[in-house]
């Protein structure tokens, strides 16, 4: 089963981490990434750029309109995300666990399933 | 012989090939490796010089000698050397002697590796299909199912083979045989070609197992179980991947040899062994096979079938399909009060299908308003994007 495992990333948090914190997270993605390697289940991480460089497309009055800046202006956004392929939802929430932002009070990851493409049979 | 030929004649023969090895050095590691590499060889030399007389025995012979060259190169394994290569002599008169693919089979299945690393063993060993194969029908990387491959490889390094076949082990082949059929069935994304590959390869394994064991009803009942669904692919979806469900696809576009296949195996094993969840649920299958539409479906026969299996093998899924034929039988209200039964078990509770059907009941029971909602409900709990769109027409159909 296919989760994006979503991190809710939220600026004023990470800026009042101390080096040493910011260090352990740093350190904690890469043996993250290293072990969802060894284990077969990684398909793919991304980290992404900070909201305030973001241009949002979006479909006003019948026409479409680029403006500068996130779709929802929140204090929490994805900041990156990693795609797994696990045995069972209880195995993305291990997983996910596992990342150094869910031991840190105030960012969260969340845990999502894939949508498949092609159905089952009613 | 035109290399497609050669990949199938290579397929077939591989489980015999690695199952030899094993048997005989034990390291299914080393064995695998070395199987992989004599099947490379074969594709390019089998073209070029013509198949051999007996090719499981060249393969078994070339295999060995990887073996060899790959303990040769390992200073720490000189000793053993010398044994190898006697081996690997009289490896061929004994490679048509046995057949020990049924253990490979329980040795795939072992219950130390996670399910997806059982599938992958088992595609990989018994199916002989390559990792980049594997990958793409898993829609992963290939580097990652390399590594689940290798890792599973590693935790068997040092187990028994399982000589003479571990019966307990059996319901977790069907089990892993199962998951890959569904996997091509109800699919993950991706090209169709790669899904009908799928069920393809979960069909011939299962028969691959059904010629082991014949005898054993529940190998045959998954058979004939696969064979029906598959009977049905091309009136499932639309000309642009849309969901058709049971009662309105078009059933002259079913596989009429496919059903009669699996109508023959399934009357067959209910016959002659003791029953279990793979023959009820194929002999459910069949009934539908056999109806013209859903109106002369035999529901009092499928109804009955659903008692047994939720007496037997009781899952609330099962429930949940039982609601339905019996709703076919008695009515939505009767239908529905099962599925009131079934109020806060955790392993149902929220689940899209048990809102769908819900939602189908009520609105047989013309209460459209309640219909509506439980539609709108299933839809957004499916990870099925042609099941959710399906659901969203259903909600909007109703009432309007």
């Amino acid at each position: 089963m296919k989760f994006l495992l979503i991190m809710q990333i939220n600026n004023a948090i990470l800026d009042a981490l101390t080096e040493q914190e910011r260090e352990a997270v740093m350190t904690g993605h890469q043996a993250f990434i290293k072990a969802l390697q060894e284990s077969g289940e990684m398909i793919g991480t991304q980290a992404l750029g900070d909201p305030s460089t973001s241009v949002t497309v979006a479909g006003r009055g019948g026409e479409t309109v680029v403006t500068d800046g996130p779709f929802v202006e929140a204090k929490e956004y994805m900041g990156g995300y990693y795609l797994v392929d696990c045995e069972s939802k209880e195995r993305a929430v291990e997983l996910a666990g596992m990342i150094p932002d869910a031991r840190i009070d105030g960012l969260a990851v969340e845990v999502r399933p894939v949508m498949f493409s092609s159905g089952f049979e009613m | 012989m035109t290399p497609s030929a050669v990949e199938d004649l290579l397929r077939e023969c591989a489980p015999r090939v690695l199952g030899v090895l094993v048997r005989h050095h034990g390291r299914f590691d080393a064995c695998e490796d070395a199987v992989q590499e004599a099947l490379l060889a074969a594709v390019t030399a089998w073209p070029r010089d013509g198949v051999p007389d007996n090719p499981t025995g060249w393969l078994v012979t070339a295999a060995g000698r990887k073996l060899t060259d790959h303990w040769r190169s390992e200073n720490a394994r000189r000793r053993r050397e010398d044994v190898v290569a006697a081996q690997a002599e009289l490896l061929v008169p004994l490679a048509a002697a046995e057949d020990d693919t049924l253990e490979l089979f329980f040795l795939c299945c072992h219950p130390d590796l996670s399910t997806p690393s059982q599938i992958a063993l088992t595609l990989r060993a018994v199916g002989g299909l390559t990792t980049a194969q594997i990958a793409a029908s898993f829609l992963v990387p290939e580097a990652t199912m390399a590594q689940r491959i290798s890792r599973a490889k590693t935790r068997l390094r040092g187990e028994a083979f399982p000589r003479g076949g571990d019966r307990a082990r059996l319901g977790a082949v069907l089990h892993v045989l199962y998951l890959i059929f569904t996997e091509g069935h109800t699919a993950s994304s991706g090209p169709d070609l790669n899904r009908a590959d799928l069920t393809a390869e979960a069909i011939r394994l299962t028969r691959l197992v059904h010629g082991l064991l014949p005898d054993d009803g529940e190998v045959t009942g998954l058979l004939a179980l696969m064979v029906l669904t598959e009977s049905r692919r091309a009136a499932r979806t639309t000309a642009d991947g849309a969901m058709v469900p049971l009662a309105e696809q078009d059933r002259s576009l079913w596989d009429r040899a496919a059903i009669t296949e699996g109508v023959a195996l399934v009357t067959d094993t209910l016959s002659r062994a003791p029953l279990g969840p793979y023959q009820l649920q194929s002999a459910i299958a069949a009934v539908h096979a056999e109806a013209a539409d859903t109106d002369s479906t035999d529901w009092a026969q499928i109804l009955v079938l659903y008692d047994i299996l939720d007496r037997i093998a009781p899952n609330p899924m099962v429930t949940v399909n039982r609601a339905v034929a019996l709703a076919q039988v008695s009515g939505p209200r009767a239908g529905l009060a099962v599925l009131d039964s079934l109020a806060g078990d955790k392993r149902v509770d929220g689940h899209h299908r048990l809102a769908a059907v819900r939602a189908h009941l009520l609105e047989l029971d013309g209460d459209l308003d309640g219909a509506r909602e439980s539609y709108r409900l299933a839809a957004r709990g499916t990870a099925s994007l042609p099941e959710r769109r399906y659901l969203e027409a259903r909600a909007d159909r109703v009432g309007q």
